[in-house]
């Protein structure tokens, strides 16, 4: 049997690589690094580094990162609610998890964008479980309705009771890393069980160019030392906040992911850390960041090259839209995303349902783009001999009357080698038209409505559901809230 | 060089960007002993309305926009001593104290926005990123502001604008300043909401809104 080729996507030749990376060792060694954090800089230095404290500039050397490199885990495994599932992050395994931390999500009824609440994040959750195509969920969307010093812990309460799938979340304050972690504790039995089988990633951002902000930099230490991965979400933005050419651009990003991951590994050696990003085209005329730009997506694919080679897992925010509602650009910004990125070999692509510049989520955009990332699951896959001979043996005997549709052959093969969409349309004209004449939009709302009405909720097991919300409360207490938002 | 020539050179400097040329012809101007305030009036703002224009029309993209306002800020800084040292008052367009709120690093809008109202002769107080909101208020006092500019990247720190306005009425100010909002998560919506003076979505729309606000 032949083997069957993974296809892939390089933009980057070897030379490039190692001449971008060189780069970048070259500005944190001689521009260096800002790292707003104190207990960070005190490991620089202890590691040796030179460390300006007034300024909390670090300078780093390339041996020092190159050690912390070594003990960053090529593939980090994730395991689901139940402990049971287990998910390898790393080669060229790709997950699909929907784009995080939406303002406002798209009302289909309203055909609006408006501010979300609970009852919403709590059907994005449930909907998110029951898509097969989107492995991961994420805390992605900020309900409105809840006092915001408690928002970045509640939502993934909220994403920890409705669903099981492990969830790509972040901090909004230093402080709350302790009760979101206590959470994810809490569903796996304690803290040596959570960091047995991480349940959660956290993104950490640094603030371009070249600055990891004492919030981030906090979150990276806490993590590590949680044995929870953190994801680096780099975001240079072309000739704003990066140079304005992709390569240089790439060596921005790769130098401050470096530095995210010495920070990582010197708070716990061997901790799992990704190299991600969110980077962007910055479009010069309006002063956005388009996520759709075909630009933004050859960047995503460029650093994620390089985190291979570096021997880490990789993230990149792909599969995402700029467009307002799901129109014709929505699908094929994130057809386009989706595509690249599972080509890329892109470990965690963080996108789905997500519109406007990743501030807008939407349900309906959520199942259209699972039928999507399925179709990108498929084209990776790529075409298998499947049978030896391939043909000669099925055309023995051959006449013109010799039927397909009721070869064994076509029966056994016809589902794993093709997919059915059911939100794509595939009818004939007039079918659609004896069907209402329905746009995407208005087939994926019956969808999502079909699937929260016939999938009972997976919540979490009754006692652990109200020590999560013990451990909210008594952090809300703190911060003045005297009482929750109830769970819908 | 006559001086309408000189003017023309200065406009011409403003809108292809051309910085030392801007600074040269300033100083040249400032040897030569014209009056500054014609100067300014006909030599450079003339080519930071163009500027306008360019952009207006499609044909000028954020890079030439803001190459231009840096040279006008050149030229300005040039002639800005002489003309206090003349002690001529120059007609200020409106004061601005304008930064991004506390809790928020990030500045390229805000930058935007300081740029354009600077070059087209706002006087601007920049405080930076990362800005209590009493010190929004503070500096907006001192120095008898017009405008107090808010700006916000995240939804967390959009919050500040809300507060900053609450401040402003527990301490008797509101109404005092025109507060203006922007950032990516504001829009005209929540600067109602909030009772803000307004809102713009661009950094040329935010010059229009003060200009607008000022009567002019």
């Amino acid at each position: 049997m032949i083997k069957t080729i993974r296809p892939k996507l390089e933009l980057l030749s070897r030379r490039f690589i190692e001449k971008i990376i060189d780069e970048a060792y070259e500005i944190l060694d001689k521009q260096g690094i800002f790292v707003e954090n104190k207990e960070a800089l005190k490991l620089f230095s202890q590691a040796g580094m030179k460390v300006d404290k007034k300024t909390h500039r670090v300078y780093l050397k390339r041996r020092l990162v190159e050690k912390c490199l070594a003990t960053a885990p090529a593939v980090i495994k994730l395991y689901d609610r139940t402990g049971e599932r287990e998910y390898a992050v790393g080669g060229d395994e790709v997950h699909f998890d929907p784009g995080s931390a939406a303002v406002t999500i798209l009302d289909h009824k309203m055909g609006e964008e408006r501010k979300p609440e609970t009852r919403d994040l709590v059907a994005f959750c449930r909907l998110t479980e029951c898509l097969d195509n989107i492995h991961f969920q994420s805390t992605g969307l900020i309900s409105s309705d809840v006092p915001h010093p408690i928002a970045d812990i509640y939502r993934l309460l909220i994403g920890l009771v409705y669903s099981r799938k492990p969830v790509v979340t972040g901090t909004f304050r230093v402080e709350s890393f302790r009760p979101m972690k206590d959470m994810l504790a809490a569903v796996r039995g304690g803290d040596k069980e959570l960091a047995a089988k991480p349940l959660a990633i956290f993104d950490a951002c640094p603030s371009p160019p070249l600055k990891w902000s004492n919030l981030t930099t906090q979150s990276l230490i806490d993590a590590a030392r949680a044995g929870l991965p953190s994801e680096l979400i780099s975001m240079g933005m072309t000739g704003a906040t990066s140079l304005v050419t992709i390569s240089g651009t790439l060596v921005q990003h790769v130098a401050e992911n470096l530095c995210g991951v010495a920070i990582v590994q010197l708070a716990k050696k061997g901790a799992p850390v990704i190299f991600g990003g969110s980077p962007s085209s910055f479009d010069m005329r309006r002063g956005t960041t388009p996520m759709g730009a075909i630009e933004t997506m050859m960047i995503d694919a460029g650093y994620a090259q390089i985190g291979k080679y570096l021997n880490l897992p990789t993230h990149a925010n792909m599969g995402l839209s700029d467009a307002k509602i799901n129109d014709a650009q929505a699908g094929l910004e994130t057809g386009l995303g989706a595509v690249l990125g599972a080509l890329a070999g892109v470990n965690v692509i963080s996108g789905p349902g997500m519109l406007d510049f990743e501030s807008c989520q939407s349900l309906e955009k959520l199942v259209i783009d699972d039928e999507i990332c399925g179709m990108a699951y498929r084209l990776i896959s790529g075409i298998a001999q499947r049978e030896e001979p391939i043909a000669t043996d099925k055309f023995e005997g051959f006449t013109p009357e010799t039927q397909f549709l009721s070869m064994p052959h076509t029966k056994k093969w016809y589902r794993m080698e093709h997919s059915y969409p059911v939100i794509a349309d595939r009818d004939t004209y007039d079918a659609w038209v004896a069907q209402g004449r329905k746009p995407i939009a208005e087939r994926a709302s019956e969808h999502v409505e079909k699937i929260l009405r016939s999938n009972a909720p997976a919540l979490l097991d009754k006692d652990v559901r109200n020590e999560l919300t013990r451990i909210l409360a008594a952090y809300a207490k703190t911060h003045g809230i005297a009482t929750l938002p109830s769970l819908p | 060089m006559k001086k309408e020539e000189l003017y023309a050179r200065m406009e011409k400097a403003i809108i292809e960007g051309r910085k030392s040329e801007a600074e040269d012809l300033a100083r040249e101007a400032v040897k030569a002993k014209f009056d500054l305030t014609e100067v300014i009036e006909k030599g450079y703002v003339p080519g930071i309305q163009k500027v306008g224009d360019l952009w207006e029309k499609g044909d000028y993209f954020l890079p030439e926009l803001i190459t231009s306002a840096e040279c006008m800020k050149a030229a300005m800084a040039i002639l800005q001593p002489e003309l206090d040292k003349a002690k001529i008052q120059t007609r200020s367009k409106g004061k601005v104290v304008i930064g991004t709120i506390e809790g928020d690093i990030h500045d390229i809008g805000k930058n935007l926005v300081a740029s354009m109202l600077s070059a087209n002769g706002f006087d601007v107080v920049d405080l930076g990123a990362d800005v209590k909101l009493e010190k929004f208020i503070e500096k907006a006092e001192e120095t008898k502001a017009d405008f107090i500019c808010l700006s916000a990247l995240l939804t967390t720190t959009m919050l500040g604008q809300k507060k900053a306005i609450e401040l402003l009425k527990q301490k008797n100010l509101y109404g005092k300043f025109k507060v203006l909002v922007g950032g990516a998560p504001a829009n005209q919506k929540w600067a109602d909401e909030i009772g803000a003076d307004g809102y713009a979505e661009n950094a040329m729309l935010a010059v229009k809104l003060a200009r607008r606000l000022m009567g002019a």
